[in-house]
């Protein structure tokens, strides 16, 4: 019986719908100037290391087979997977959805009795509201990815994939670490190394004396039961190294079949989301090492709505999300009302086909709408998910608008019968009288008219021109 | 050659201009065109609304309107690549096998207009006159779901008297996507500023594009912040002569 991730807790769900959190987001100068900066500079990046490789399509087509692929087997790899993790140590949990994984990760921390717990940059544990879970049981999380940080630190939530604090800019930075970063100094600037340098002190402190760490994985490899971390800081290769204890939550979608698999994915990635050709820190561990590393090892594997995604045939190339946001970066709309108005810590064009199938369309239902359906996100996904075609797929599932739905009928009506069909572009001349170049059209058609004119109605249709020649 | 002209609704009802200098442009070239008259919509609206079902019948009806041409063309990307791309989908999901067969047959021998003078008719120099500083909006269905490429630019640079301009970061989208644009108003609009800003900054008097769904967008915007600048098809471009002009 596959569910649907639970409402109350997490963040996949907004506060409004998304037109209504995207107007209040277009109206800020300084985020919309921050998103087109930012977006900008990745496309351009990520545009001129993609052009390097002669056999980026054939990449691409790779690493769709391989997800493709490992859907299809995705039970039978989940079990390799728990099988190998737990013969090299480590033990293995299922967390059916959100609550769940917060129980099961808040009582590994109470058994080692630990009050703070040191945080590798995480989706997943995004997803579920681990660090909202964690505060209620009496433990610190503190993010030690910079931009997650920043996100922490200014009691905000994360805009972007990759780049959680794109929405910042370094002035907004150091007002945020001026006001809540302990035993910052008070002349910090706001030029970005020693807006680093700050982060790093605090940061190092934190590694040094923190006996629990909580991570996700970008890959778990079934084959050998290693699991695997890419990040460009150094802050994950310290808290997967540091620690007595290592406490990974992972989405079951994330297991690859085998350490070869890797060979793809490890050039895809890079390129497509940081716009490098290698991630600077490849992180990767099989179980326990006696002595070397944490010497307990957690996995917990996430359901949280994936096998109800799984269960759809065209929505479950969703599923294929390397989250490298290059989807993000191209977006035209991404780009104009950042990731906030998604309501979702997934945002973007993968977010809105993520999102609503994770939760249920009713309950993201104008997600699959933030779309114009341009195309540029599956021209960018490096795994070729066609994400235009899952979002018209979604909206044919989305509760429709009473009136939509009967003026919808209607007008397939009319074009279904030529006759009638000829009526109503005689009567389209008399929309003139809807008021002048549209301007008097009704909800929600005025939202057109609010900036566009409408152009004059023909003196006569095509056809009729046709029939008259 | 008989080549079968799908108008589109929108092209028939609000733009017949576009539709008009598409048949001109193919009888000067020699050609016959026939515009049988059961044609009324491709049904993308209804499909990228959420409302498969609805779209059903007109998927039917275009299937059944062209399946005896053996050429069909119509003036706008986005129609064809959803005839291309969606028909058959829409009929296999509703369990039609049959109809998507016939579907996908159909559109095999559809054509964007840029498409059937290239590939089909190869012609590049349509002996088209006109003289206005023109710059090309790429549109997204032509350009990401058709692949027409450069095709709409050879076929303009061959034209006399025209002054070509390059469009800055012509691959964004202009924000109309159909319902998206009511639907999502604003954000619709934020991209149509930009847009706008791009066309304005090449000091066109005309900004063209194979698809009027997108040209009333980007042409409505042009008209309520009184720019002078319009927006013309590609067709009628192409239709243009110095007997027109």
């Amino acid at each position: 019986m596959s569910t649907h991730a639970p409402k109350g807790v997490g963040h996949l769900r907004g506060d409004e719908p998304f037109p209504a959190a995207a107007k209040v987001a277009l109206a800020n100068p300084q985020l919309r100037r921050n998103l087109q900066h930012a977006t900008t500079t990745i496309r351009g990046k990520s545009g001129r290391v993609i052009a390097e490789l002669p056999d980026w399509q054939e990449l691409r087509s790779a690493g769709s087979a391989l997800k493709a692929y490992t859907m299809a087997n995705l039970p039978r790899l989940l079990e390799q997977l728990e099988e190998r993790v737990t013969a090299a140590g480590g033990v293995v949990h299922w967390a059916a959805d959100a609550t769940e994984a917060n129980r099961i990760v808040t009582d590994l921390v109470r058994q080692t009795g630990e009050q703070r717990v040191i945080k590798v940059k995480s989706m997943a544990t995004q997803e579920i509201g681990l660090n909202e879970a964690l505060e209620d049981a009496g433990i610190t999380p503190v993010e030690t990815d910079l931009a997650e940080l920043i996100v922490q630190l200014g009691h905000d939530k994360p805009s972007h994939i990759l780049v959680p604090a794109i929405h910042r800019n370094r002035s907004e930075i150091r007002e945020i670490f001026l006001r809540e970063m302990p035993g910052v100094d008070p002349e910090l600037t706001d030029n970005p190394p020693d807006l680093a340098g700050a982060a790093r002190r605090y940061l190092r402190e934190t590694f040094l004396s923190t006996k629990v760490a909580v991570s996700g994985a970008n890959f778990g490899i079934a084959e050998t039961g290693t699991l695997a971390v890419v990040e460009s800081e150094g802050n994950g290769r310290m808290c997967l190294t540091l620690p007595d204890t290592l406490i990974t939550v992972m989405g079951i979608e994330k297991v690859v079949p085998a350490w070869q698999d890797l060979e793809v994915f490890l050039q895809l990635l890079p390129r497509a989301s940081t716009g490098e050709r290698m991630n600077p820190y490849t992180s990767m561990w099989t179980g326990v090492t006696p002595g070397d590393g944490p010497q307990s090892f957690h996995l917990v594997l996430l359901d949280n709505g994936r096998t109800a995604v799984l269960a759809d045939e065209v929505g479950r190339q969703a599923l294929h999300c390397i989250r490298c946001s290059a989807c993000l970066n191209v977006c035209p709309v991404y780009e104009r009302t950042g990731g906030h108005a998604y309501g979702s810590v997934y945002p973007g064009p993968i977010g809105a086909v993520l999102s609503p199938q994770l939760t249920g369309v009713e309950d993201n239902a104008s997600l699959p709408y933030a779309s114009s359906l341009c195309g540029a996100c599956f021209d960018a996904c490096p795994v070729k998910i066609d994400i235009p075609s899952i979002l018209v797929h979604l909206r044919n599932q989305a509760p429709h608008p009473r009136s939509e739905k009967a003026a919808m009928a209607a007008a397939a009506y009319t074009m279904d019968r030529p006759k009638l069909y000829e009526r109503a572009q005689r009567a389209a001349k008399l929309s003139k009288l809807l008021g002048k170049r549209g301007r008097g059209l009704p909800p929600p058609l005025n939202g057109w008219a609010a900036s566009r004119d409408l152009p004059e109605p023909p003196a006569e249709s095509f056809r009729d021109w046709w029939r008259g020649r | 050659m008989r080549i079968a002209l799908f108008a589109t609704c929108l092209a028939d009802t609000m733009f017949p201009a576009a539709a008009k200098a598409t048949v001109q442009l193919l009888e000067r070239l020699g050609h016959e065109v026939v515009f049988p008259p059961e044609q009324t919509c491709c049904g993308q609206m209804h499909v990228n609304t959420g409302y498969q079902k609805e779209a059903l019948p007109l998927v039917r009806r275009y299937v059944r309107t062209f399946e005896p041409c053996d050429v069909v063309v119509a003036p706008s990307g986005s129609c064809v690549g959803s005839i291309r791309h969606q028909h058959a989908t829409v009929a296999r999901q509703a369990g039609q096998e049959g109809l998507a067969s016939r579907a996908e047959a159909v559109a095999s021998r559809t054509y964007e207009l840029s498409e059937l003078l290239i590939d089909v008719l190869k012609i590049e120099d349509v002996g088209a006159y006109y003289p206005h500083r023109v710059t090309y909006h790429p549109t997204c269905h032509s350009l990401r779901v058709l692949r027409v490429g450069d095709r709409p630019l050879r076929l303009l640079r061959q034209v006399r008297g025209l002054d070509l301009v390059e469009l800055p970061q012509a691959e964004q989208c202009c924000g109309f996507g159909g319902t998206f644009s009511v639907k999502n108003a604003d954000t619709s609009t934020a991209m149509l500023a930009d847009k706008m800003r791009h066309v304005l900054d090449t000091g066109a008097d005309v900004c063209t594009a194979g698809d009027a769904s997108c040209l009333m967008h980007i042409g409505g915007g042009l008209s309520r912040l009184r720019t002078g600048v319009k927006t013309v098809h590609l067709a009628e471009i192409l239709a243009s002569t110095e007997a027109t002009a």
